[in-house]
């Protein structure tokens, strides 16, 4: 653990995002109303490692990785990157942070541009950040990242309709590549393609990071996937951070009613072991984010909450070595 | 006699690239009270092979084989045979709660059409029922939220509305399509209790398609693998899981991240899923399967009982024997 020594890559302290939203009012001048859709997270972020961010729709966890690239403006808190506070930075401290972070999006085939080929797709970062480059050596790396992340150059000159789902999560992952970053932040990349394919890209991530020496932030819902490619995984619900822990401590206790919530709900792929499951089911529906519970924001379908959860919150507190846990009763 | 015997099921679609196979010779049988899966991924033509069933395929598409359901088949029918069934005796949950629900009308007028035209009971009645159902699947103040519309309700709620629609007339089959890959896990926990708890009620028989081979595990005692519109694996839950025969559902497995085991290395299934436009003459999966010969790419294998294990039916042309050390990689046993 002497890595986790040195100075964190990014740091990310209290960021909240808050949208204003219409009223419930049936005027137009009705009050309008907050919604949080992220409100409080802190984290931190050392190079070459794969943090994992779990939850449910809802939970913040797409909009929090929008914050960190200030594609969504935070309305309060830090974002330190290498040292550097960018939340009051201009758009161009933004547009030189952007070289070193880069992102994956969910839906392959939707954040490209249908009307470029692969070769501008996956050349464009070079176009906007490194000018000095000559078209050849543009085209040059291209080739290159196109066979790294498993594409046939003969490809080069195709339209991404042309592509299956897979093939597709390979050229945005190209595309993020190209610039050689030091951080990816991948939402949800897998959840759109097959089990087969999925475990294409999982491998492929995995084996890029090892020899690039990649920071990634790992979005999904599946926590099964985010054990497989993760170190720490930081569990969040309605906005909040819940858990923050080692994968291996997350997995073999988990702290939070809610993360062992989670993991009890995640389907088994062997029959005696899921037929004989006792899963706790949470009831009920996720509150809503404009008007969400007093104190911890799990209570009303938490198994465990006393009288002191609706009235306490706390932050991320440490209760062992290797986990924090936002649970009073902890 | 089973309940439901589909014989040599077969879906073909005339498009403008010609006529497209999108599922051939698939065959099972389904007895009161058992749960089949049907597992595959996208364009493996699990969702097809029941649309036919139930009559439902788009305007171009043609179905060959049978489907008898009591001995009568589903496939021969007309519109209005068939209505006297679906709906009544078969039902189905589509996996979009959203769009199979119309938004125009009140839940209630939703549910109390489907008691009024099957049953022929008022609508005063209908409703009375329509609430008791609704609490049967546990949606909270049914009496009053009967009257919203499907927006007010939450996807975990409306996928509730949905199952208590189909359940309305006591059908003895339910064929249930990805009923829960748009829900969230814990919903989908949910949801997937709800289905054991209502199967050992009524005693319905469950027809669940899905690629999430967890859900699969958990729920059903047959299991159908299929790949490229063709039965790859069939057999128990048990042979499908712990000894896998096919290299394909060998691939499945292997490719699952798992909560369960510490991973190592992923087992990726190379390549991408087939064009059903373009299929290769042998065995569909022989593209991308890493034990293929070439006798598999020119030779169709066809789906027989399994020389280890007469109940697992595979097709492939490859021995058990070959394949036993990679299924015991991926099955964890």
């Amino acid at each position: 653990m002497s890595e986790q020594a040195k100075q964190p890559i990014l740091s990310v302290r209290d960021v909240k995002v808050h949208f204003q939203v219409k009223g419930d009012g049936r005027w137009p001048w009705s009050a309008r109303r907050t919604l949080k859709a992220v409100d409080g997270v802190s984290f931190d972020l050392y190079a070459g490692e794969t943090l994992g961010v779990v939850g449910e729709s809802g939970c913040g966890k797409s909009t929090l990785s929008r914050a960190i690239l200030n594609l969504i403006p935070a309305t309060a808190g830090e974002i330190v990157w290498m040292g550097k506070d960018l939340t009051r930075g201009s758009d161009k401290d933004w547009h030189a942070v952007r070289k070193d972070i880069q992102m994956i999006f969910q839906d392959p085939l939707a954040s490209l541009n249908p009307r470029m080929t692969v070769a501008q797709i996956i050349g464009e970062p070079l176009r906007v950040h490194k000018p000095e480059l000559s078209a050849e050596d543009i085209m040059q790396r291209v080739r290159s990242m196109m066979r790294k992340v498993g594409l046939r150059e003969q490809m080069i000159n195709r339209y991404p309709h042309e592509f299956s789902g897979g093939q597709c999560q390979r050229i945005g992952i190209a595309r993020a590549l190209i610039l050689e970053p030091k951080l990816i932040i991948c939402d949800e990349p897998v959840s759109a393609l097959d089990v087969s394919i999925q475990a294409q890209i999982i491998n492929l991530l995995k084996e890029l990071q090892r020899e690039m020496g990649l920071a990634l932030i790992f979005i999904a819902h599946d926590l099964a996937v985010v054990k497989h490619i993760s170190d720490r995984i930081l569990v969040m619900y309605l906005g909040r951070e819940m858990e923050l822990a080692q994968k291996h401590a997350l997995y073999d206790a988990p702290a939070h009613p809610y993360t062992r919530a989670l993991l009890s709900a995640i389907p088994i792929p062997d029959p005696k072991l899921e037929k004989n499951k006792v899963i706790q089911i949470l009831q009920g529906d996720l509150p809503s984010p404009i008007n969400p519970p007093s104190g911890c924001v799990f209570r009303t379908r938490c198994p465990q909450a006393e009288d002191r959860c609706s009235k306490e919150t706390i932050q991320l507190r440490r209760i062992s070595e290797q986990s924090q846990s936002s649970c009073l009763l902890a | 006699m089973s309940l439901l015997k589909v014989s040599n099921l077969g879906v073909q679609f005339q498009t403008n690239d010609g006529v497209v196979s999108a599922v051939n010779g698939v065959s099972f049988e389904l007895e009161k009270g058992q749960t089949l899966g049907i597992v595959g991924e996208s364009g493996s033509g699990k969702s097809q092979t029941v649309l036919a069933m139930m009559g439902l395929l788009a305007r171009n598409g043609r179905t060959t084989g049978e489907a008898l359901y009591q001995g009568q088949n589903l496939l021969a029918m007309s519109p209005t045979e068939l209505n006297r069934i679906r709906g009544d005796r078969l039902a189905m949950i589509f996996q979009d709660p959203m769009t199979s629900l119309n938004p125009y009308l009140t839940v209630e007028r939703q549910m109390t059409e489907v008691l009024e035209l099957h049953k022929g009971i008022s609508r005063r009645d209908a409703k009375k029922r329509a609430i008791e159902l609704l609490d049967a699947v546990r949606i909270p103040e049914a009496a009053r939220r009967i009257n919203m519309y499907p927006h007010e309700f939450s996807g975990g709620m409306r996928q509730r509305v949905m199952i208590a629609m189909a359940l309305l007339c006591e059908p003895e089959v339910l064929i249930a399509d990805e009923p829960t890959t748009a829900l969230d896990v814990t919903v989908q926990a949910q949801i997937l209790t709800l289905l054991k708890d209502l199967q050992r009620d009524f005693g319905t028989s469950i027809v669940m398609i899905t690629h999430d081979l967890g859900v699969v595990a958990g729920l059903c005692e047959k299991v159908m693998v299929m790949y490229g519109g063709r039965v790859m694996e069939y057999g128990t839950a048990d042979n499908i899981f712990y000894q896998p025969s096919h290299p394909y559902t060998i691939g499945l497995l292997g490719a699952l991240p798992r909560l369960d085991h510490d991973g190592s290395e992923l087992v990726s299934i190379p390549g991408n899923p087939p064009n059903m436009a373009h299929m290769p003459k042998g065995c569909p999966f022989s593209e991308r399967c890493t034990h293929a010969s070439s006798r598999c790419a020119d030779e169709l294998p066809a789906l027989a009982a399994s020389t280890s294990n007469p109940q697992v039916l595979r097709a492939c042309h490859k021995p058990v024997a070959e394949l036993q050390l990679a299924a015991q990689e991926v099955a964890h046993v």
